[in-house]
């Protein structure tokens, strides 16, 4: 699957495209098939996201999770301060991501 | 040139400016256009009878013009020297400071926005083409 | 230390209020961030993993502790509640929002601290020896200097778009504590045969995807020119370096070209030039900067003894605390590498205790070394044991100075968007590997260095063993190099052969030091045995 992601421009936090508007979790994020640019045009355009781009996910249980190790790592935070994840409280957050 | 922003005194210069080889193989041409890349220096020996130079600035990043301005103001060159280009107006008052005191951005500028940035700093640390006065020098009397 | 008067209080008030200008054009959409972006890393200001990240200049690594406070204040109110000091004497928050960054930088300003210049195509915050005014070996205090050149360099219309960025450092001794020849522009000041200070000047280095070591440009530049001369090397890089290929715009490359001798002959000439602008600073404009800069009043007749009695903290003299110029007085430096840690990265809390303890026992002095640490640097030797208690309480006290736990690291693909791997975890794994104090000593000086990219932040190429992050087929892989120095016998690290996973690598490394121990003679460094016998040998006990 194709997702969309990037920064929120005024905060910097991590956002995925939720067929709708932007979420900070990767779990909400949609599938956008060959919509993304045109997609990203707009919510660039209308200054929600700064420096989007488009990504390749697999499906899940869990969720969409992204195919590339760098947007794992966007979507969890820094595997060295799980305390500073959106996971603190999961001792296994991190193995998603390696 | 009606939108070009000025900041001289004299007739604005009407005439067409010419390529830098252009310049160099006629007698007759007053008005010049240098690009990012050449060398400015091939001016200086027929500065006598340049009236305008026009300094293409391909993309506001490329900070070539800040120099090529200087050299010619160093050779005591005292006519125009337009900014044509990718002018920011963030940019404005380095290059009024290197020498540039004529604008013809692609995008035009504001000219309140302009008069905003050449005043917002008081002073300058260091010379450059303008004459302003650094700071160093303020402090010593 | 350097005070500012009104002219550099109200440069860096009103770039605050630039800035917030411009971020509020961003933010109402009159700027793209094509247009924006050339602007905020003219503050130091990048577009990171997780948020903004912001970096902030220490001039010459200097820091007083009011500044060490706000630094930990603005952790606390707008970033996590730590910071991470790089290897260029800057400190970087990583969880900046842009709508703040414009108060941030407005508390900067409020105890004479400034973004200005700290990334994009400009000339960066100056750095300096960490020791100067303290150590020893030195022929004077090289920070008058360096602030003088910052003065001169900030906001320097003609050099404010170069090719690429531009980085200058400054030491006065033969021994080099600051990477210098891994600079675009290094100086080193020197004392011709008549007596007078003037500076030895290299160009052209830089590390990156093309790592350069800078040449001897010239021997000797009479100190009341250098700003002449160092305005000539970027008129003639800024005329002609490439425009066309972002990774082949650093000055390293044009020297490279061009070749030395002609590089030199332009820079020459230009310089003749400058030199009838009258462009330089006058002396008595360097009078009032070192004003700032004279020694702390030191106490005389004090004791040289330190009561070893306590074996944890004779162990942090031995290592972390080196000789000072002043009887008395020692220099003790702070090691930010705990075993398990992240290096460099310092909590607000600690950053606080450093700042009581700089304005207690260090004449309110705290030095940011390239190699991630910090230093008190004038501390009496009568107070070491009071210093070191605190540091303890603080977590602070590790004795692993230029040790193989003692790894610099950058930020990696934990944080930075440009990366291929992680370094952090490849760093932590390291030091418990070799915890073992024993070991360490055992060891003696070994540098580990690592980058998570080709961009070499974390110097890899100038470690005694250097590691590469790459991208191998989507995971993270990692290369290893040997024989780097970024100390006065700078030389560039070797890579040896293909690379690794993550624990193939510690094991890597543990296979190099052991064949070290094998081999060496007496009183041999790493580097020293590995350039005696050669890479092969080492390769070999890699590879098998
Ligand atoms: C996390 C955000 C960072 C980004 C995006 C970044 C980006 C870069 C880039 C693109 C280069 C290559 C420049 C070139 O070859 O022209 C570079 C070089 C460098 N960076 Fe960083 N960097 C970051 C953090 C750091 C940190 C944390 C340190 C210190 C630990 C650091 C220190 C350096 C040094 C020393 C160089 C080598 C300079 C040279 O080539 O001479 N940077 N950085
Ligand atoms: S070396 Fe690469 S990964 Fe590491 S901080 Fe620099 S740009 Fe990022």
């Amino acid at each position: 699957m194709q997702l969309l992601t990037g920064n929120d421009l005024k905060t910097g936090a991590v956002i995925w495209w939720t067929g709708r508007g932007w979420s900070l979790h990767v779990e909400d994020a949609a599938d956008v098939g060959d919509q993304g640019e045109a997609i990203l045009a707009a919510e660039d355009g209308a200054r929600r996201v700064n420096g989007g781009y488009i990504i390749t996910a697999e499906d899940s249980a869990s969720g969409p999770r992204p195919s590339h190790i760098k947007d794992r790592i966007r979507a969890l935070g820094p595997t060295v301060r799980p305390d500073l994840t959106l996971k603190p409280a999961d001792p296994a957050a991190g193995d998603w991501v390696i | 040139m009606a939108d070009a922003l000025r900041f001289r005194n004299d007739d604005p210069i009407e005439e067409p400016a010419v390529s830098l080889d252009a310049f160099l193989d006629q007698d007759g041409a007053s008005a010049v256009r240098i690009e990012a890349g050449d060398d400015p220096r091939r001016l200086i020996p027929h500065l006598a009878r340049v009236k305008l130079v026009e300094i293409g600035i391909p993309r506001f990043r490329d900070g070539r013009c800040f120099t090529s301005a200087r050299i010619l103001r160093e050779a005591g060159y005292e006519g125009e020297i337009r900014a044509e280009g990718d002018v920011l107006v963030d940019l404005v008052a380095f290059m009024r400071r290197c020498g540039f005191d004529s604008f013809a951005p692609q995008a035009g500028l504001n000219r309140a926005d302009v008069d905003a940035a050449l005043s917002r700093y008081a002073n300058v640390y260091q010379h450059a083409a303008d004459g302003a006065v650094p700071i160093w020098k303020l402090r010593h009397g | 230390m350097y005070k500012y008067d009104q002219y550099d209080q109200a440069m860096v008030d009103a770039r605050v209020e630039e800035f917030r200008d411009q971020t509020r054009r961003r933010i109402a959409g009159e700027m793209n961030d094509d247009q924006f972006k050339p602007l905020r890393l003219k503050n130091g200001l990048y577009l990171q993993l997780h948020a903004y990240m912001l970096r902030v200049a220490i001039p010459y690594g200097t820091l007083n502790s009011r500044q060490l406070r706000k630094l930990a204040e603005i952790a606390r109110k707008y970033d996590r509640g730590y910071g991470h000091f790089t290897t260029r004497q800057n400190l970087q928050y990583h969880w900046i929002k842009l709508e703040e960054a414009p108060d941030i930088l407005a508390e900067l300003a409020t105890v004479e601290m400034h973004a200005i210049q700290t990334s994009g195509e400009s000339i960066r915050n100056i750095s300096a020896d960490q020791y100067a005014g303290a150590a020893a070996d030195e022929i004077c205090d090289p920070r008058p200097w360096a602030e003088l050149l910052r003065q001169a360099t900030t906001f320097h219309p003609e050099f404010s778009y170069l090719p690429r960025k531009f980085k200058i450092a400054v030491i006065s001794s033969k021994e080099d504590r600051a990477a210098l020849r891994w600079h675009d522009c290094a100086l080193r000041i020197v004392r011709n045969e008549a007596g007078e200070e003037g500076f030895e000047v290299y160009a052209g280095g830089g590390m990156g995807r093309t790592p350069f070591i800078a040449y001897k440009i010239r021997d000797f530049c009479p100190a009341s020119h250098i700003f002449s001369y160092i305005q000539a090397i970027l008129r003639v890089w800024n005329l002609h370096a490439r425009r066309d290929n972002i990774h082949k715009q650093r000055m390293k490359i044009l020297v490279h070209d061009l070749g030395e001798e002609e590089f030199r002959r332009q820079v020459e000439e230009e310089f003749q030039n400058f030199l009838t602008l009258g462009t330089d600073f006058p002396q008595a404009e360097y009078d009032r900067i070192a004003a700032y800069f004279t020694p702390p009043p030191f106490e005389t007749g004090l004791s040289e003894d330190i009561d070893r009695s306590d074996s944890a903290f004779a162990l942090w003299v031995d290592q972390q605390v080196i000789a000072h110029k002043a009887p008395g007085y020692a220099i003790a430096n702070i090691s930010l590498k705990p075993i398990g840690g992240i290096g460099g990265d310092v909590t607000a809390e600690q950053m606080e205790v450093v700042a009581d303890l700089a304005e207690r026992y260090s004449f309110d002095d705290v030095r940011v070394t390239h190699a991630q640490n910090l230093v008190l640097p004038h501390v009496r030797k009568a107070d070491l044991y009071a210093v070191w208690q605190a540091l303890d309480e603080a977590g602070l006290a590790d004795a692993n100075l230029d040790l193989v736990t003692d790894v610099i690291a950058c930020p990696g693909l934990d944080y930075c968007t440009l990366a291929n791997a992680r370094s952090i975890p490849v760093a932590q794994k390291i030091q418990q590997r070799f915890a073992d104090m024993d070991r360490q000593l055992d060891l003696g000086e070994l540098k580990i260095k690592i980058s998570g990219c080709i961009n070499a932040c974390g110097h890899h190429h100038a470690g005694h063993i250097g590691i590469l992050g790459v991208d191998r087929k989507g995971t993270e892989n990692y290369q290893l190099l040997l024989g780097g120095s970024g100390a006065e016998d700078t030389t560039q690290a070797k890579i040896t052969g293909p690379g690794f996973d993550e624990d193939g690598v510690v094991d890597a490394v543990e296979r190099a030091v052991e064949r070290y121990r094998e081999l060496r003679d007496p009183g041999e460094r790493f580097l020293d045995t590995y350039r005696r016998v050669g890479f092969d040998a080492f390769k070999e006990a890699i590879y098998g």
